[in-house]
């Protein structure tokens, strides 16, 4: 395996608060790697620096090879690094389709608008929300605003998903549907990155499984491990039940 | 004492005047995100206003500044309702157009009733000799007025419970909602409080220049500067904005023509906004 | 594609009207109503690329009018360049300028861009007012020896009158072009949410800039033509901040957003304040009468025209664009 994304000691601070300190990992290619954490430990702000949306303070973030450090979201898009928003920003005024339309015209492979409306379509059925796909986007249930989020991503044609909270405000049927969809977007070669607090999802999917607190990581392992890991243990300590669901997916 | 510093004196008298203006649009974008475009005729209702109770009174023109704050506020309850309570927390265009439209009324009306020809208010106050400057008693009165009134706003805001809680909901309407203030009142309270300072600072103006009802539109523009100089939603840094407006104003006049100073406020303000898109008092990116 | 578009012909049609319509018995007077229409149409549909496309709210989109009017006037009869050329150039020098002022004011959004254009409009109109070459405050005058290469004054103002029909159409098809293309689709999703469109990948600092200077062009031709055919141009009727914000009220009443609805608030308004004004009883209340119904229409019906037409008949939207 080679490595997809390598992010060597990135850190940022927003005025007294370190949110993310000096983290260092790498993703495989083909890897489904999770990224865990308790609320504000910088989960999403990692996710923003990989992708641009904020300026590292510090480090570097080699992606595919090239070094992406500094590079604007939309330059990122381009080399093959998509993601989702942990809170959902549809284009509202337009439709669903519209909107995986402009995922794939602006993502890897800058399609024409002919292109993009028909690997919009496929997405759309990929995501089972083909039946959808005229409504507008303001109209959607949070669960498939949710889907829309991956839809667009994954209409960008990318080599890295980055997916924030995809499963948070699911109910279980619709939990189980999205866990299958990320098992076959995997199975079609896209790495994916995800963030998650649903543990038994991310446990089960997880090759490998990244743990953020108070912007620091703490730990990277396989599953089995990381639940076992004191570090983690006590970093949830402050949320019992989470422990609980910790030991319980292992 | 050089034609300079009497110049820039006079220039922070007059400033102190924009500044009250620009309190009134500062007050109402921070408090509810609402770019007053009704700004300007109202401070050219305020001339007008002053124009009217002056010749019915013929009394001491600084002192019918009272009446007319309470017209203002009257108006400015008026106005809210009629196009500000139903575009809060709509898109801005919706904002920035229905008190546009308003803007067009007042002025229609006002162009129908008074033409666009030049009024003046026929007061003044004696001046102070400094040397062999003499200071228009009207621009130390003016000033020393918009002063007070800002005063008393900045006492208002701090001390009141009216005034506070208008601070909460300009700092986070939702959460002040939590705590059982009823926004919309605050809305509108605070809406009328801007209009009857704009109006206050026309009067002002009437007091020290000929004015047509078309006057307040360069007012507005000034207040627009002084506003952005202080940062949004900062009223009382709007107060020294204008001065320091003023004050360059009063610097640049003995040097260039008169005409070029629109071109230095505005080059100014485009530049400002853009290095400094919170104001030069605001704080650095958060 | 585009041929296919019923708007299209629409287009061709309205343009084929304006032309017939004066020439039908050489009507002066209805040329020159035209010819207020036909630049109302103008400025609202490029207006609109910023305000409808991009959600960009421009105050001071009369400024690239004005520019392009004293560049053109400059040109053609200080310089003595023929009148086409003269435009066309004025409309390159006032878009170049405008990309240039754009990579500046557009990293601002919301309501500090809409204040930023303020600002533009009324710095360079204080610039145009002092700027020696161009007249200061006096302004310029188009000398009489100008209109001789276009066959004299009488020929030239029908052949302005053209031009501007021909600006018009373009202005129209540039919009509806724009509106379907890859570009628009990226301009839309700046209009809906700007960091998220950065996020799926378009360039935003780009396409603004780039449809802002877009939007600056044509108009600036208009201005050259127009000012041109008025024989005379100075910095209070090139900059009027009252038209700039007249051009918004014509957008909104017609429905921001659509080609048809620029085009019919920019006619509709004109055609009702050409009225108004001329009309004895009411031009003391033209402003009165525009501010009410602006009011009314951004309360009631704040997609326009258009939109309460797409909302009345909802079949008429696939027809219309
Ligand atoms: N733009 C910002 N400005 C200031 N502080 C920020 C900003 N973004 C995030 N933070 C702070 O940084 C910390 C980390 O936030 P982040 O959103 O990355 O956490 P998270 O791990 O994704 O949490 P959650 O599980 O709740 O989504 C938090 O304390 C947050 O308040
Ligand atoms: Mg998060």
């Amino acid at each position: 395996m080679t490595a997809l994304l390598e992010v060597q000691g990135v850190s940022k601070r927003f005025g007294g608060l370190q949110a993310v300190g000096d983290v260092s990992f790498t993703l495989q290619e083909g890897e489904i790697l999770g990224l865990i954490g308790p609320n504000g430990a910088g989960k999403t702000t990692l996710f923003n620096l990989v992708n641009g949306v904020y300026k590292t303070d510090t480090g570097s973030i080699i992606f595919s090879g090239k070094n992406i450090t500094g590079r604007s979201p939309d330059q990122v898009v381009h080399l093959g690094l998509a993601r989702t928003h942990q809170i959902v920003r549809p284009l509202n005024g337009m439709s669903v389709l519209e909107n995986v339309i402009v995922g794939a015209c602006y993502g890897r492979e800058y399609q024409s608008l002919r292109a993009a409306r028909a690997t919009a379509l496929e997405v759309l059925e990929q995501v089972g929300m083909a039946s959808r796909a005229n409504s507008p986007a303001h109209s959607l249930t949070l669960a498939f605003k949710k889907r829309l989020e991956v839809a667009r991503a994954l209409a960008a044609r990318p080599k890295l998903l980055l997916l924030d909270e995809v499963l948070a405000g699911l109910n279980p049927t619709e939990i189980a549907q999205m866990i299958d969809l990320i098992r076959k977007i995997r199975d079609s070669g896209v790495s994916v990155f995800m963030i998650e607090h649903v543990m038994q999802a991310i446990m089960n999917l997880s090759d490998r499984i990244l743990v953020l607190n108070l912007g620091h990581k703490i730990a990277e392992a396989p599953p089995a491990e990381v639940v076992k890991n004191p570090d983690v243990v006590e970093a949830y300590l402050g949320f019992p039940d989470i422990v609980d669901k910790l030991r319980g997916a292992s | 004492m050089s034609g300079i510093l009497a110049s820039m004196i006079d220039g922070l008298l007059i400033g102190s005047v924009y500044g009250l203006a620009a309190m009134g649009l500062s007050l109402i974008w921070g408090v509810m995100d609402v770019i007053n475009l009704t700004h300007g005729s109202m401070i050219a209702l305020g001339m007008f206003g002053m124009y009217l109770l002056f010749s019915a009174t013929a009394s001491n023109a600084y002192f019918l500044l009272a009446p007319l704050i309470v017209v203002g506020l009257v108006l400015g309850i008026i106005v809210y309702w009629l196009a500000v309570n139903w575009v809060v927390d709509r898109p801005i265009l919706m904002s920035l157009l229905s008190t546009f439209a308003v803007n067009m009324v007042v002025i229609g009306l006002g162009t129908a009733i008074w033409s666009t020809s030049p009024y003046n208010v026929n007061f003044s106050v004696p001046g102070i000799t400094v040397g062999e400057y003499t200071f228009t008693g009207n621009h130390i009165a003016a000033a020393s007025s918009a002063v007070v009134i800002a005063l008393l706003l900045e006492l208002f805001l701090r001390r009141t419970r009216a005034g506070k809680a208008i601070r909460a909901v300009a700092d986070n309407r939702a959460a002040a909602e939590l705590m059982g203030i009823s926004s919309t009142r605050v809305l509108m309270v605070a809406f009328a409080i801007g209009i009857a300072l704009a109006m206050a600072s026309g009067a002002l103006v009437s007091t020290l220049f000929p004015f047509t009802i078309l006057s307040g539109a360069g007012y507005q523009l000034k207040s627009f500067v002084v506003t952005v100089l202080a940062g949004l939603g900062k009223p009382f840094g709007a107060l020294i904005a204008g001065v320091l407006l003023g004050l360059l104003e009063g610097a640049v006049s003995p040097f260039i023509a008169v005409s070029w100073i629109p071109l230095i406020e505005f080059g100014l303000f485009v530049v400002v906004l853009i290095a400094f898109p919170r104001g030069i008092f605001g704080k650095a990116t958060a | 594609m585009i041929l296919r578009r019923p708007l299209l012909w629409l287009i061709l049609a309205l343009a084929a009207l304006f032309v017939w319509l004066p020439l039908r018995n050489h009507d002066v007077a209805l040329r020159e109503d035209l010819i207020l229409v036909a630049v109302a149409i103008i400025l609202t549909s490029n207006l609109n690329l910023m305000i409808g496309y991009t959600g960009y709210v421009n105050f001071g989109h009369i400024v690239f009018y004005g520019l392009g009017g004293y560049v053109g006037l400059y040109l053609a009869t200080v310089l003595n360049w023929n009148l086409i050329v003269a435009a066309l150039i004025a409309g390159v020098t006032v878009s170049v300028l405008a990309l240039l002022f754009g990579l500046g004011i557009l990293r601002l959004r919301g309501a500090y861009f809409a204040l930023a254009t303020i600002g533009v409009l009324v710095a360079v109109q204080a610039f145009v007012a002092n700027f020696e070459p161009w007249g200061r405050s006096t302004g310029m005058y188009v000398s009489f020896a100008s209109y001789a290469p276009l066959g004299g004054a009488r020929r030239a103002l029908w052949i302005t009158y053209y031009l501007i029909i021909g600006v018009m159409a373009l202005s129209l098809v540039l919009s509806l072009g724009i509106r379907r293309s890859k570009f628009g689709l990226g301009l839309f999703a700046i209009r809906e949410d700007e960091d998220a469109a950065i996020v799926l990948g378009v360039n935003a600092t780009v396409y603004k800039a780039i449809i802002y200077s877009v939007s600056a062009f044509l108009p600036a031709v208009a201005g050259a033509l127009m000012f041109f055919k008025n024989g005379m141009i100075d910095p209070s009727i090139a900059f009027e901040y009252m038209l700039s914000l007249e051009g918004i009220v014509m957008l909104m009443l017609g429905g921001q957003g659509t080609v048809a609805g620029s085009a019919l608030g920019g006619a509709l308004y004109e055609r009702l304040r050409s009225y108004l004004l001329t009309s004895p009883r009411l031009s003391e209340f033209h402003l009165v009468i525009a501010g009410a119904l602006l009011l009314l229409v951004v309360r009631l019906a704040p997609g326009g025209l258009i939109g309460w037409l797409y909302r009345l008949v909802p079949r008429s939207r696939e027809v219309v664009e």
